[in-house]
């Protein structure tokens, strides 16, 4: 499934890889219990990577933590549990199924669990007494998050300040923070879609299969390829069809879009993201569609 | 075009070979308010193929919307609601562009005086800086302050871009003596790589594509000088080791004892002796790095050192080459003020140096300096936001300081609000600028 490159890291890819783990390496010192948030996407999984070989050998120094929506990809989730008994990493699962059955959070109309995570995430770092927890976010990911912090100030509720942002100089990084305070840390924030996947190829990082090219029974909503589930498709109307297809993201299944695809190397998905007309997220991804500020907005309320 | 010698190479690099060999190049764009900024950064990420069709409908959509004529490339770079609404830019932000030759990571920061402290955050970490300036106003206050910020963090490639030169009817003239005022600017300043380069982003001019509406000028566009400019990653490697310990790696089963941490200036080999505080040495047996173990690590490389003693090390301790800065209780330091509050003189706050955090206190503001270097202002009380000061720090705990150098590998700090643990000033070790 995965082809490497080249042994060789290219000199930027190697600045990238430095900087992460420098990253990595404060965030241990500063802070006493650490959570890394892994979904198993590609994000996650170089995140999990640079951390492996930032410490090593000794064990990553984190809990990974994961806020499932309940709509996650099968695939996905035996890949997270077959990662987890493979490098003894400690997991801990915060399910937004729970919070339903609690009463707590309420579904939405549109069946789409993506907006419900923020509860379940700032409750259990409140819980967990996580005083840093780390992110795959990138700044080329999207317009708010190209304005965000490689650490970030979170207060109690997790709400994200952009007037209140800590200037970040050189390659000093600022954990203080007050009580109830807790400090989001993005290691990846300088890396591209394609620094990743060429890190995914040099490295030899595992992933999910269904970042391939695979045959998917799906049906078409809003010009995105979704797959059917218990969470509420298809509708009436939508018909069901085979279609060759991989993910470019993984998230809630509700609104994580296939794309059409015969990239079942990384060479070849590499190849695809360069001839790409759409973003990422433009391509793949439902709930920042809901209006221009989407992302911020969720930002504020205390989303990653 | 001349022809082909006989021992020209005649393999085609493949996209992937172009890719192997590309080098990172950090630069940061500064301007006033309306030089065109936005509409720059918008053309050069447009024009470098970087904007996706579902970012530039996006954009178009907005244009529509709000009446403008054509699309404005400024939106593909104001990120939050409040910037789009009020058409300003308000915090840093970072854009990603490759070329075959490079890839880029450019901070934008936004133009307004009150922001100027975000003008030094963007620069703290940049190679190269590009200034933007209106043709018609030529070069401003706001121009001689950020090339004075560019100065005091030691970034020696200045770009200034006159933009707007369609404006005044592409006019040599106009070019010219701007050109001459900022080279002179420059020169004074001690900012020894400056280029001035007319452009028109709004119509494209010389910033990717070169222009066709000036003959006079035969050189080369804004991204050819980013493509080719030499990224001096040099003069961090030709000082003296200093490896801040991050960490402390153990593990049991073989009892592995290693220093995590990121070469900030210099270089290690397996076999050299280093210097720890207390006039103590020991020798590197072993250089851990993500790829394995190494004989020899550089500036900027992340790693872990092996040493031979069993020595008590931690985190916030320095590993050095032979030329060990004197760990001192005092030191004097030039900062720029970060935030609304003003910091006086006696005030307590911590302060990070490396990878230490001491307590300490401002023992005393020397010196506010005035920027545009008429009247410094002597012994003041305080010190507040976008303030340039020459101060002097004391620290509870010695600390092996030393004046900052190579766009800060050595020499830079933080002061932090003991309480509320905000980042009050930028700090560059000694008395810089006079």
């Amino acid at each position: 499934m995965t082809t490497a490159l080249s042994t060789q890291l290219s000199p930027h890819l190697k600045d990238l890889e430095n900087e992460s783990i420098h990253i990595l390496r404060e965030v241990a010192g500063q802070f006493d219990k650490i959570g890394l948030l892994f979904s198993g996407g590609k994000d996650s999984c170089v995140v999990f990577e640079l951390a492996r070989r930032a410490f090593a050998p000794a064990t990553v120094p984190f809990e990974l933590l994961h806020v499932d929506t309940g709509h996650n990809f099968p695939e996905v989730l035996e890949f997270r549990d077959r990662l987890v008994a493979e490098t003894g990493a400690r997991l801990r699962v915060a399910k937004v199924q729970d919070w339903i059955d609690r009463g707590e959070l309420a579904e939405r109309p549109d069946g789409t669990r993506n907006p419900l995570q923020t509860v379940p995430l700032v409750e259990t770092i409140a819980e967990q007494g996580y005083d840093a927890v780390l992110g795959g976010a990138r700044r080329d990911e999207e317009r708010a998050r190209a304005k965000e912090r490689v650490f970030s100030v979170r207060d109690s509720f997790g709400g994200w300040d952009p007037r209140r942002q800590r200037p970040e100089l050189w390659s000093l990084y600022n954990g203080e923070k007050l009580p109830g305070e807790n400090i989001r840390v993005f290691p990846i924030s300088n890396w591209t879609e394609a620094d990743v996947w060429e890190y995914i190829g040099a490295r030899g990082i595992e992933l999910p299969e269904i970042y391939f090219s695979h045959d998917r029974e799906v049906f078409q909503r809003d010009g995105m390829w979704l797959t059917p589930g218990e969470w509420g498709g298809p509708r009436k109307g939508e018909a069901l069809e085979t279609r060759r297809v991989r993910y470019r993201t993984v998230g809630d299944m509700s609104c994580t879009g296939a794309v059409e695809s015969d990239a079942s190397t990384i060479d070849q998905v590499l190849a695809e993201i360069a001839t790409s007309t759409l973003t990422e997220r433009g391509a793949t991804r439902a709930d920042d569609r809901l209006s221009e500020s989407a992302m911020e907005d969720r930002k504020k309320e205390g989303y990653f | 075009m001349s022809a082909p010698t006989l021992n020209a190479p005649t393999h085609n690099p493949t996209a992937t070979d172009v890719i192997a060999d590309r080098e990172t190049l950090r630069l940061c764009t500064a301007g006033s308010v309306d030089d065109g900024k936005s509409t720059f950064v918008g053309r050069l990420l447009h024009d470098t193929k970087s904007v996706l069709a579902d970012q530039l409908a996006s954009v178009e959509q907005t244009s529509a919307d709000r009446g403008f004529d054509g699309v404005d490339l400024s939106l593909l770079v104001d990120g939050l609601r409040a910037e789009r609404e009020q058409g300003i830019t308000i915090d840093v932000a970072y854009r990603y562009f490759a070329t075959d030759k490079r890839t880029f990571i450019l901070a934008d920061t936004p133009g307004h005086v009150q922001y100027t402290r975000n003008t030094v955050t963007g620069m703290s970490t940049s190679q190269v800086v590009v200034l933007l300036v209106d043709a018609r106003h030529g070069v401003v206050e706001q121009t001689v302050r950020h090339l004075t910020v560019a100065a005091l963090l030691g970034v020696k490639t200045v770009i200034l871009a006159v933009n707007k030169i369609d404006l005044v009817d592409y006019s040599e003239d106009v070019f010219r003596a701007i050109e001459a005022d900022f080279t002179a600017k420059a020169a004074e300043l001690g900012v020894d790589d400056a280029h001035v380069i007319p452009i028109s982003a709004l119509r494209g001019d010389n910033v990717v594509e070169p222009s066709t509406n000036m003959p006079w000028y035969p050189g080369p566009t804004v991204l050819e000088i980013l493509e080719n400019v030499t990224v001096h990653r040099g003069r961090a490697h030709d000082l003296d080791l200093r490896f801040p310990i991050q960490w402390v790696i153990r593990e049991h089963a073989s009892d592995y004892r290693g220093y995590a941490g990121r070469i900030e200036a210099g270089q290690v080999s397996v076999g050299d002796e280093v210097t720890l505080d207390y006039g103590r040495t020991t020798t590197v047996t072993g250089i851990d790095s993500a790829d394995g173990p190494v004989r020899q690590a550089v500036a900027g490389d992340s790693v872990t050192l092996l040493l031979a003693d069993d020595i008590d090390l931690v985190r916030g301790d320095l590993i050095s080459g032979p030329s060990r800065p004197e760990s001192v209780r005092r030191f004097h330091a030039t900062v720029v003020g970060l935030t609304e509050r003003a910091v006086k003189a006696g005030a307590p706050v911590k302060v990070r140096y490396g990878t230490s955090l001491v307590r300490g206190r401002v023992a005393a503001v020397d010196r506010v300096l005035d920027i545009d270097g008429v009247s410094d202002t002597e012994a003041p009380e305080t010190f507040g936001l976008n303030d340039i000061a020459h101060i002097s720090v004391e620290v509870a705990a010695e600390l092996p300081v030393e004046d900052y150098a190579a766009r800060g590998a050595v020499g830079n700090f933080l002061l932090i609000d003991q309480s509320a643990g905000t980042t009050l000033a930028a700090g560059l070790v000694g008395h810089r600028l006079r």
